[in-house]
């Protein structure tokens, strides 16, 4: 790479990564089951894995 | 299954803890002592240890890696064997990153107010200390690694993927941003010159910002702000998102400190668009934090730890809101060298990264002497103080960059400029830099009233040292569920999250910085510009030691305003040998680099020995040692061929005719003195700083028409 010519396409290369980036990791997310959410989100508090304290009511 | 008895190490975070307040303190104590210098510049003493330019490195990395960095350690040593169910893997690991950070820390202190520095925002610190930095931080992540491979929860915490990003991202940040030719013990040269030197230390500063200030903190919040609420994060899902959201897109957004510089503008651009997008992860995660609230707003009433941490991440998310509005290149151009970024970055400091450390300690510590805190009333006179703190910092400095800017920029109708005197915009914003000082006073009381309460809950407490925990020990293999959610590959795996996390923020970094290492005509070659003679380099490098480029930028930016005031605005092509680059963030003086030939030598000899003889009102410090002392020219011929491995042109074998000519210069000036009726030391260092101040910008006035654009 020596001239500045065609610099363009790294902007629109990085939209490209993190656009198709972002999009398959919010399908990803959605598309995952309550009950692991529900696990992970209670491991901070002091209580079994499983066992329920104050969940979010959604 | 059968449960494995062990225990946490609660010594560590204790150590961490009280680490955290004393530097703290210290921090914000010599904060308030520089902002009271730019009221009142007689508490510069006249003694160089003290002076401004030498302590404002000091105040930020004191409150960056030591108030802040010691408070990530203190956080993540407590949330991360909790979260992991496992003590840390090595107590002795543990004891080296605490005595470790702390002598870096000590060792700063020191080499700072010695004048010793980079120069490089944010990592001033020269590279022996780098190297202590690297070692330490290596023994922080493998201490956390071989916990987490040893771990009895099989899922990682998102507030653990935060740590592992910290970790990895630091590391690559600071190897790449360090990387300089020492040329004697103390003293190193940026391998990188000009406008890539300018690049890479952006992309590290904005993403230190990123990885020490942010990350490691919205890990902490996703721990802390459940714990103190007794309730689970608002959204994990979001939590996921967030997080690679962010450590994707925040690595990009580093040039947007340099808009209108001599960086190329497709960089600059970049920058920009990123920076904007960074809105969205941020206010996602600002939104998750203050969400898990949700239900519990009367806890917030009660319980000052929560107070704490709502007004954080509420300035985190004001700090987030404004960060993407500066990156705006129409709004930049009025807040960029003002007061405005120092507000930004203290609404930042003070607010979410302050508060969130506060809020965590009021929680942590009674929980670690298994007692209550000693006094709630004293802690809500914090909170309120503090804020109001907050409130008298970050107001006067928003007040000062604007009010500075626009007289910077506006013109009489006959189309010159209104306030041609920069001295005049400086005295219209004293009174603001007053009561800024007045602001830190009272946030410092607050963290004082603090340090008070701890110390009484301590006495009251009863140290637990070995907190006893059991829990079954992870199966040797794992059985898959049928349908398993495709993050829990990755939550399992702490080396793909290792590896993942770096590639998502290596991307950025490449795709930047090696266009501008690569293209030629990025930056346009101007044949007129020579390298420094041996006296200027000296007095470049009495410039960087007097940390002169915390308060003077050398970027004349291609505004009207700016070339009326400073003359042509700066080319890529005339910082080639600038190693490092001196372009500076901030114009509490004036711009200097077109200041070369602009005053004779007389009139900086006087400047520098008493800046109100030659400009009444200024709030420079004098720099009398530099008359009084000798040059120290025994490392020139080394510095010369250090920067002749650098890339710069000097003939071979020059080094020993350097010294000659550094002489005869120092000479021409003292005689040019003595004619004004000076009677200069021979040799004093001030003749170097007047040789390279002389020098500043005037390559480019001999260089043929084509070549100026």
């Amino acid at each position: 790479m020596d001239t500045i010519d065609g610099i363009d396409i790294y902007p629109v290369i990085s939209l490209i990564i993190f656009f198709s980036f972002f999009l398959i990791l919010t399908i990803l997310v959605y598309s995952s089951s309550k009950k692991h959410i529900e696990y992970m989100e209670g491991l901070p508090l002091d209580t079994e894995p499983g066992e329920k304290t104050q969940t979010n009511e959604k | 299954m059968e449960k494995q008895h062990f225990s946490y190490d609660n010594t560590i975070v204790r150590n961490f803890s009280y680490a955290t307040l004393f530097w703290g303190v210290t921090g914000m104590l010599v904060g308030l002592i520089i902002a009271l210098q730019l009221a009142f510049p007689a508490l510069n003493f006249g003694i160089e240890y003290i002076s401004f330019g030498r302590l404002r490195p000091l105040h930020t990395n004191a409150v960056i890696f030591a108030f802040v960095g010691n408070g990530i350690f203190a956080g993540v040593y407590y949330s991360l064997q909790r979260l992991l169910k496992a003590r840390m893997y090595s107590d002795l690991l543990s004891k080296i990153n605490f005595w470790g950070w702390q002598l870096i820390i000590v060792s700063a202190v020191i080499s700072l107010p010695l004048g010793y520095t980079t120069s490089k925002e944010y990592a001033e610190l020269e590279w022996p200390i780098d190297i202590a930095i690297t070692i330490i931080w290596v023994v922080f992540g493998w201490n956390m690694f071989a916990t987490i491979l040893r771990r009895r929860e099989r899922h990682l915490y998102v507030a653990v993927w935060f740590y592992i990003a910290t970790f990895i991202a630091i590391a690559m940040l600071h190897l790449v941003n360090s990387f300089e030719l020492p040329v004697s013990f103390m003293k190193s040269y940026s391998w990188y010159a000009g406008v890539q030197d300018a690049l890479v230390q952006w992309w590290y500063g904005h993403n230190a910002v990123a990885f020490f200030l942010t990350t490691p903190y919205l890990g902490l919040m996703y721990y802390f702000i459940p714990k103190a609420a007794n309730r689970p994060v608002y959204s994990y899902r979001l939590s996921i998102i967030h997080f690679w959201a962010l450590i994707f897109l925040y690595i990009w957004a580093g040039p947007h400190h340099l808009l209108y510089t001599a960086l190329p503008d497709w960089a600059q651009s970049l920058g920009t668009v990123f920076s904007i997008m960074l809105l969205a992860p941020s206010w996602g995660g600002m939104l998750n934090g203050l969400l898990t609230l949700r239900g519990a707003w009367d806890k917030v009433r009660e319980d000052p730890t929560l107070k704490f941490m709502v007004v954080a991440v509420t300035a985190y998310g004001m700090a987030t809101f404004e960060g993407p509005l500066l990156s705006l290149k129409n709004v930049n151009a009025i807040s960029h060298f003002t007061d405005w970024t120092v507000a930004h970055v203290h609404v930042g400091g003070l607010g979410w990264n302050g508060f969130l450390t506060f809020g965590i300690l009021y929680w942590m510590i009674p929980v670690l002497f298994r007692t209550k805190l000693y006094s709630t009333k004293l802690a809500n006179l914090h909170f309120w103080i503090g804020t109001l703190g907050i409130l008298f910092y970050a107001l006067p400095m928003y007040w000062a960059g604007l009010t500075q800017s626009l007289m910077w920029k506006e013109f009489t109708a006959e189309g010159m400029l209104a306030y041609p005197n920069f001295m005049e915009t400086v005295t219209q914003i004293k009174t603001m830099y007053a009561l800024r000082s007045f602001g830190g006073l009272l946030y410092l009381t607050g963290a004082v009233i603090m340090v008070v309460n701890f110390i009484k809950t301590i006495r009251q407490g009863d140290f637990l040292a070995n907190e006893e925990a059991e829990a079954p020990a992870l199966s040797a293999t794992y059985i898959p569920h049928s349908k398993d959610h495709w993050h829990r590959w990755i939550e399992r795996k702490p080396v793909q999250m290792l590896v993942l996390s770096l590639i998502v923020v290596g991307i950025g970094g490449v795709i930047e910085i090696m266009p501008t290492f690569l293209v030629k005509s990025n930056i346009p070659t101007i044949s007129s510009v020579k390298p420094y003679t041996p006296l200027e380099l000296e007095g470049r490098d009495l410039y960087i030691r007097e940390g002169c480029n915390n308060c003077h930028s050398q970027m004349v930016r291609p505004f009207r305003s700016e070339t009326e005031r400073y003359g042509e605005y700066s080319k890529a092509g005339e910082f080639v040998y600038d190693h490092p680059h001196l372009w500076g963030s901030k114009r509490t003086g004036p711009d200097l680099h077109r200041v070369g030939g602009k005053y004779p030598d007389s009139w900086h000899y006087a400047h520098m020995l008493d800046p109100e003889t030659m400009s009444p009102g200024s709030i420079m410090p004098s720099y009398p040692w530099m008359i009084e002392r000798k040059l120290d020219t025994s490392k020139t011929p080394e510095k010369i061929s250090a920067m002749r491995t650098l890339g710069v042109p000097y003939p071979e074998g020059y080094e020993t005719k350097a010294l000659a000519d550094l002489h005869k210069q120092s000479e021409k000036i003292r005689s040019g003195l003595k004619k004004a009726k000076i009677e200069a030391m021979k040799d004093a260092e001030i003749l170097a700083l007047i040789a390279y101040l002389q020098r500043l910008g005037t390559d480019i006035k001999s260089a043929p028409e084509s070549e100026k654009k």
